[in-house]
């Protein structure tokens, strides 16, 4: 008997018992889909991280304080990490404009290309024309940090180095700070107080949208002269040092010139007594992605258990449909029907019950990742949907076998006298 | 005499029961020729039924020959002896026996199906079939949807439609009323008429009266094998 009829007659078998039929596909359904699901969402995640990471710059190198509060490496200081409070700590454990003129000497750190020393402010409140709002982020900042952080102006002009220079109390404005304040208005020009200090709308951001964990268009950039004259203090020490290294091929090289320099001007020997952190992006995406993998793999593997017990439900109704048809395996024996052609019956059954459960999983599991799954856009990988319908159709195959063969070798005097 | 069609030679068959051993047939010797029509009667516990299934090929006798068209079946493996029962072989059971949820028509074509014969040629022999046996109309009716005359004749069809060398009926009127019965010896009449060879296994001797000669089995043994002359047409009178 061919593969056509021995199709039909298991479309004709599984149709007999459409409920039952559908309930065990919906085992595998669930397996399959739940794989791709649970497999894009880790995916997603990983490239959300993936994305944050680079939106901060993959050349990147990032110097904190180790006492100062500093190690807020992706809050990017919106709490005010950066500010040290207390007043016994030295100031040789903070990060100061001193330290961001020795990095800028090319002889001792040649592969920095730019530095951006950086103050955050915390609760800063914006306030124009009686709209009052709070940025995530308030950055005082050099004209570097612009291009180390990938942003671009949008309208308007960005600060420049006179600026910097000039004290000038210019603010460029991120996308969502604009909406929340101007509406649909115009911002170029316009005169914004921060925290009760006029501030001169130079120019607006180019929308960056979420890094998957913050709105990067939540954000104002002034001078950071401006922001010591007013908001943070003229001694106010730096959160950051955000420095931009030649390629990403020299980062650890750009991460010890910047450690060799900083060890130098806060008057310190051994490099494990460091009051500094010095960020590698470039470290820190390969760690998360890693980790992510490690998470895509175990969410896999859950799915995939769910595969393995729809597998079983397979084999439990073909157990009972085998049994229930004993006396019609008789009958077709009776009338000159093969082990092989019985076998194939119920193989061919057993494998479109879970092939078609695995279509619709994959279908099922493609529209699951169309929504967000716990914050985590997932982002399907086509592998994991090539190999849940293949495991699919080789578990029915698999759990198939036992029950047709046990059909197969039936004698077919005994099926026959089954009632 | 001409080269009998199938000959049992000193079949012997024997049931092990654990510590118990069964003889359900015990020095079976039996010849039939093309055409015959025979009945084989004998009380339940008889051995007809192990007759009938060593006959069908569904089982092997424990000792003893069974040549069936020349062939030796004791010698054929699992493979062969399901191709012997598709060709050589039209069963009719007492319970019908049609798969169910399955049209007729379906029913019919089935031992082509396992035959490798192509669908179209399927469709095309077992509307002839089932034209034979009248129920040309009911091609399309589920066995459920068919009386248990109907169903009966729907098996016939599909036993004769592979063309086999015997038609073997087990207690073929056994699950029918008198009109039915009646109406399912006359179709067995017909197709004795037309040349086929068919072994009735029957306790009632309303069937048996039907068929040219009478085996009666007891104990396992076979007691008498007599010809006579059918009796049909005179008790229902109509063919």
């Amino acid at each position: 008997m061919n593969l056509p009829e021995s199709t039909r007659i298991a479309v004709r078998g599984l149709s007999g018992n459409r409920l039952r039929s559908g309930l065990t596909m919906l085992g595998i359904l669930i397996g399959v889909g739940s794989v791709i699901v649970l497999v894009a969402v880790g995916n997603g995640s990983s490239l959300a991280v993936q994305k944050q990471i680079e939106g901060l710059g993959t050349n990147t190198l990032v110097v904190f304080s180790s006492r100062g509060g500093g190690g807020r490496a992706f809050g990017g200081g919106a709490g005010g990490g950066g500010r040290a409070t207390n007043g016994t700590q030295s100031s040789a454990t903070q990060l100061t404009m001193k330290d961001v003129t020795a990095l800028g000497d090319k002889t001792q750190a040649p592969d920095l290309v730019a530095i951006a020393p950086v103050i955050t402010e915390a609760a800063v409140t914006a306030t124009y024309a009686g709209a009052t709002y709070t940025p995530g982020q308030f950055v005082g900042t050099n004209s570097d940090y612009l291009s180390i952080r990938n942003y671009t102006v949008a309208e308007g002009a960005a600060f420049t180095a006179d600026d910097v220079t000039n004290r000038n109390r210019v603010a460029l404005l991120g996308q969502t700070v604009v909406t929340n304040l101007f509406g649909s208005q115009d911002p170029i020009g316009a005169t914004v107080q921060f925290s009760g200090i006029d501030f001169h709308v130079g120019g607006v951001l180019t929308p960056k949208g979420s890094n998957g964990q913050q709105d990067q268009d939540d954000i104002v950039i002034t001078p950071i002269t401006a922001v010591q004259d007013t908001l943070a203090g003229a001694n106010a020490p730096l959160s950051q040092i955000t420095i931009e290294a030649r390629s990403r091929g020299v980062m650890t090289a750009a991460a010890d010139e910047v450690t060799t320099v900083l060890l130098g001007t806060h008057h310190l020997t051994d490099a494990t007594n460091a009051d500094f952190q010095v960020l590698n992006q470039a470290t820190l995406l390969s760690t998360a992605s890693s980790t992510n993998s490690v998470f895509t793999v175990l969410l896999g593997a859950v799915a995939a258990i769910s595969l393995l017990v729809g597998g079983i439900g397979v084999m439990n109704i073909m157990l009972v449909t085998v049994t229930e048809r004993t006396r019609e395996i008789g009958i077709r024996k009776a009338i000159g029907a093969r082990r092989s052609d019985i076998l194939g019956q119920f193989l061919v059954e057993a494998v479109l019950l879970s092939l078609l459960g695995g279509v619709l999983g994959v279908i099922g599991g493609l529209i699951g990742s169309r929504f967000r799954i716990v914050g985590v856009t997932p982002v399907v990988a086509w592998y994991s949907v090539g190999l849940a319908f293949g495991v699919a159709v080789v578990v029915g195959l698999f759990f198939g076998l036992y029950p047709a063969n046990r059909a197969a070798s039936m004698r077919p005097i005994e099926a026959l006298r089954h009632e | 005499m001409r080269r009998p069609l199938l000959a049992l030679e000193h079949v012997e068959k024997r049931y092990d029961a654990g510590e118990i051993s069964v003889v359900a047939l015990r020095e079976v010797n039996l010849a039939v020729t093309r055409g015959e029509y025979v009945a084989v009667m004998g009380a339940s516990g008889s051995g007809k039924s192990t007759l009938m299934n060593i006959l069908g090929c569904l089982d092997l006798p424990s000792r003893g020959k069974y040549i069936l068209a020349g062939t030796d079946v004791r010698l054929l493996d699992d493979t062969d002896l399901a191709a012997v029962r598709n060709r050589m072989i039209g069963f009719v059971f007492q319970s019908f026996n049609l798969i169910p949820r399955t049209s007729a028509l379906r029913n019919v074509e089935l031992p082509m199906v396992y035959a490798g014969v192509k669908p179209r040629e399927r469709a095309e022999r077992a509307r002839v079939a089932l034209e034979m046996v009248g129920l040309a109309n009911r091609a399309g009716h589920k066995p459920s949807e068919l009386s248990g005359g109907q169903q009966q004749r729907v098996a016939v069809a599909r036993a004769i439609v592979t063309d086999p060398a015997i038609v073997l009926a087990d207690e073929p009127t056994g699950n029918l009323d008198t009109t039915s019965s009646g109406e399912m010896l006359d179709l067995l009449d017909r197709l004795h008429e037309s040349g086929r060879t068919i072994v009735v296994i029957t306790h009632e001797p309303d069937v048996a009266m039907r068929a040219s000669r009478v085996v009666r089995l007891s104990d396992g043994r076979i007691v008498s094998d007599e010809y006579q002359t059918p009796r049909a047409a005179v008790r229902s009178g109509s063919v």
